[in-house]
């Protein structure tokens, strides 16, 4: 910067503000853009082309700036694989069983699938369902699970992926007897 | 003092803890300093090349501890090649064929290779105390060579390492012998550990004060070891997820309340917020809380969980605890010494972050404020201002605007004024991190008033080589100048390069120093390394002297050129 200031460049420079105008924040992007002489020799190829970029826009946008912000990359590195955990902030459904006094409330989030969530609610009110197939629902039991959606719909547990089950459950429901063998024979 | 018998000044220096001291003691007098180096048992040695293995060894033969800091601070942030060196095997090796009884090695940023580990669980019979931070190099069968061999193993602490190979049963080689172990931190590995072997490791471990486990161990693990080691004092929790309301999570609560010791608190590396009251019965005990991975607590769960720790001195967190969370801390931590804020989402739009509204509710209620790290979003000259005002007792103040050269938003004016109040009310700081837009008017408040400052970082600030004058010429006690991305060149560098000897190191990368600059600096100071770090494909080094040099690393030394610098370094 002193050495541009000796030689008067000032006029012949690239600014982001009207001719005659000395804007603060055009400088200070500009100096940064301007800090190399030989763009190609001695960079990265990234840092060369953030630098480019800087001259262009406003503020260096941060994603580009190698090593910025001072961060180590153990850090980095932990908080990056976390981004793509789910949060568990809890999802609470009420689960009835017919003839039981009381309801129960269990955490979807809590289990990972099917199998989990089934074997919580036998342990939960001590029954079993049966074995599970696509075509036929649950047989072996007259106890069923299914639960009603968003649309106020009862369905049958299992038949949707796990993600999707978890999203749209609204309520858990263990059916028995005469009623549970009508739901199984619905499409 | 001459007629005292060696016995009795030995007796005297060995209440002198302090390296500093020691080391004013053994420039008293040559008697001094004969008496002071066989009396030495600790060392710290803040750069691994400014000395080497044999004349340490040479001066302090009853050396029973050792420090050793290896890369540059900015190669935290990737500024430095992977192989620019750092290596502890000479050291081990050196040591181990002279004979020394080492019982404690603590290493940062250096490359420890298993071959290391190896030679030093070997070497040592009495070896105690492994502390590596932010290290690389090493797999769990360096970390099993450590636990079969070293018999009176007391400390293995590892820090944030990068571990390359995250398979293997190195816990299950400590010996059934083994019932030294009093702390034992190993959060940052990613391998499954047999957790079998891990309970029997704890349970004969009567003097187990500090356990930090990683992610892969399961709550009932944990609530097992936390029965057998109720008498812990700092615990690092890896995953802590489970449903408030079931059986295992109320054994979990009652092991967490037997353990009445506990004041150090880290981890949840997976985290159910909702759990988080099972950990309310200790809070009021702890003195340091770690939360800075755990971003799944936010929130109204975060701030309850603060309130409760009314103790506190030293809060680690991310900025997803927001102005709002700070303010809850200003109002609960009346005690708090040391806050650090991290950023969540370093490259986002910063929906969740500080900024300098949180900053100014801390200062305002937490007196005892010495030392800050802050990653934020803005912060206004104001805010600095009165931060300055409340808490005129920062040690270390290091401030991270996420935009790099981000003006004060209210007034549109440089920080220069902020942090001129900083260094003018704080004379006790010794350690100074600077961001946002800065011009050399900064710099001339921190050479007029940061007399006692030891290490500056700078980056994207300042006009005109002005601005590293006013440091150098003004900062009698600085020791270690980061700089990157600032117009300073040949004519600051080379004002008075005889500076630089009385300085741990300097490094400036992407400025305006020149192949020549820096050459000059080698040639008049023969007692400096000066390292270029060139990190192009380029197998050659441009010779051209008025080229602009990318990367300048230079430190002092007593024992001259290193042997181990990769063909990306070139010592002028």
């Amino acid at each position: 910067m002193a050495f541009e200031k000796d030689f008067n460049l000032d006029a012949t420079e690239l600014r982001l503000g009207l001719p005659g105008t000395s804007d603060e924040q055009a400088s200070t992007t500009l100096r940064i853009g301007n800090k190399r002489a030989l763009p190609d020799m001695n960079e990265d190829s990234s840092v060369a082309a953030a630098k480019k970029c800087d001259q262009e826009t406003a503020p260096p946008t941060k994603a580009q700036v190698v090593g910025w912000p001072p961060i180590r990359s153990y850090r980095k590195n932990n908080l990056q694989t976390k981004k793509t955990e789910v949060e568990t902030c809890g999802m609470y459904v009420k689960v009835s069983m017919d003839g039981a006094p009381y309801l129960r409330k269990i955490d979807l989030k809590m289990y990972k699938g099917y199998p989990e969530l089934l074997k919580a609610m036998e342990d939960m009110f001590k029954f079993k369902v049966g074995k599970y197939s696509e075509r036929e629902g649950y047989n072996g039991s007259e106890f069923v699970p299914t639960y009603e959606d968003k649309d106020g719909d009862w369905m049958l547990v299992g038949d949707v992926p796990w993600e999707m089950f978890v999203n749209s459950c609204k309520k858990l429901r263990i059916m028995k007897g005469s009623e549970a063998r009508g739901l199984g024979c619905v499409v | 003092m001459n007629y005292f018998p060696d016995e009795v000044l030995e007796h005297v220096f060995d209440s002198i803890a302090s390296h500093k001291d020691r080391n004013s003691v053994s420039l008293v007098c040559k008697s001094w300093y004969r008496i002071e180096r066989y009396s030495r048992r600790r060392v710290f040695i803040g750069n691994c090349y400014s000395i080497s293995p044999e004349r340490l060894i040479a001066r302090f033969p009853g050396l029973k501890s050792l420090t050793l800091k290896g890369k540059p601070h900015f190669a935290d942030f990737n500024l430095v090649p992977y192989d620019w060196g750092g290596f502890v095997y000479p050291w081990i090796k050196a040591l181990a064929e002279s004979g020394i009884g080492l019982e404690e090695l603590r290493l940062k940023r250096m490359v420890v290779s298993d071959e290391s580990l190896e030679l030093l669980s070997k070497s040592f019979a009495n070896f105690k105390s492994l502390v590596l931070v932010s290290c690389e190099g090493f797999s769990a069968d360096g970390l099993a060579a450590v636990a079969a061999n070293c018999r009176f193993l007391r400390e293995l602490d590892l820090q944030e390492n990068e571990v390359d190979d995250h398979r293997g049963h190195w816990l299950s080689c400590f010996p059934e012998s083994c019932t030294s172990l009093v702390s034992l931190n190993f959060a940052c590995l990613k391998g499954e550990v047999n957790l079998g072997a891990l309970e029997r490791l704890v349970s004969r471990s009567p003097n187990l004060k500090s356990l930090r486990l990683n992610r892969l161990v399961p709550l009932d693990t944990l609530q097992k070891l936390l029965m057998r080691a109720p008498q812990l004092v700092d615990l690092g929790i890896g995953s802590y997820v489970h449903d408030p309301s079931s059986e295992a999570s109320n054994k979990l609560k009652h092991a967490i309340q037997r353990c009445k010791s506990i004041v150090s608190l880290s981890g949840f590396l997976e985290v159910a917020p909702r759990c988080m009251s099972a950990i309310y019965p200790i809070c009021g005990n702890l003195t340091t809380l770690n939360l800075s991975y755990a971003p799944g607590l936010h929130g109204n769960k975060l701030t309850k969980l603060i309130q409760h720790c009314r103790k506190l001195q030293r809060l680690w967190i991310l900025d997803r605890i927001g102005d709002k969370g700070l303010g809850v801390v200003a109002s609960t931590c009346k005690e708090l010494q040391e806050l650090r804020v991290f950023p969540s989402d370093p490259f986002g739009a910063g929906n969740d972050a500080v900024t300098e509204e949180g900053l100014v509710l801390v200062s305002a209620g937490c007196p005892k404020l010495n030392s800050l790290l802050y990653f934020c979003q803005q912060m206004t000259n104001a805010a600095l201002i009165t931060v300055a005002r409340n808490c005129p007792n920062f040690i270390r103040f290091r401030l991270c605007i996420l935009d790099p050269v981000k003006p004060d938003p209210v007034t549109n004016q440089p920080l220069d004024e902020g942090f001129g109040a900083i260094v003018q009310s704080c004379k006790r700081l010794k350690r100074l991190s600077l961001s946002g837009l800065l011009t050399d008017q900064v710099f001339l408040y921190i050479g007029m008033y940061a007399e006692q400052l030891e290490m500056l970082s700078i980056a994207f600030a300042a006009d005109s080589d002005k601005g590293m004058l006013y440091v150098l010429n003004g900062c009698k006690k600085l020791r270690k100048l980061e700089i990157r991305d600032c117009p300073f060149g040949n004519s600051a560098l080379l004002e008075d390069v005889g500076k630089y000897e009385t300085m741990r190191s300097l490094w400036m990368s992407s400025c305006e120093v020149t192949l020549g600059g820096c050459k000059t600096v080698a040639e008049k100071m023969p007692s400096l390394n000066v390292e270029i770090i060139n990190e192009s494909d380029q197998t050659e080094f441009n010779l051209d002297e008025g080229q602009k040099v990318d990367k300048m690393y230079l430190y002092r030394t007593l024992v001259g050129h290193r042997k181990d610098a990769p063909e990306s370094v070139w010592i002028l």
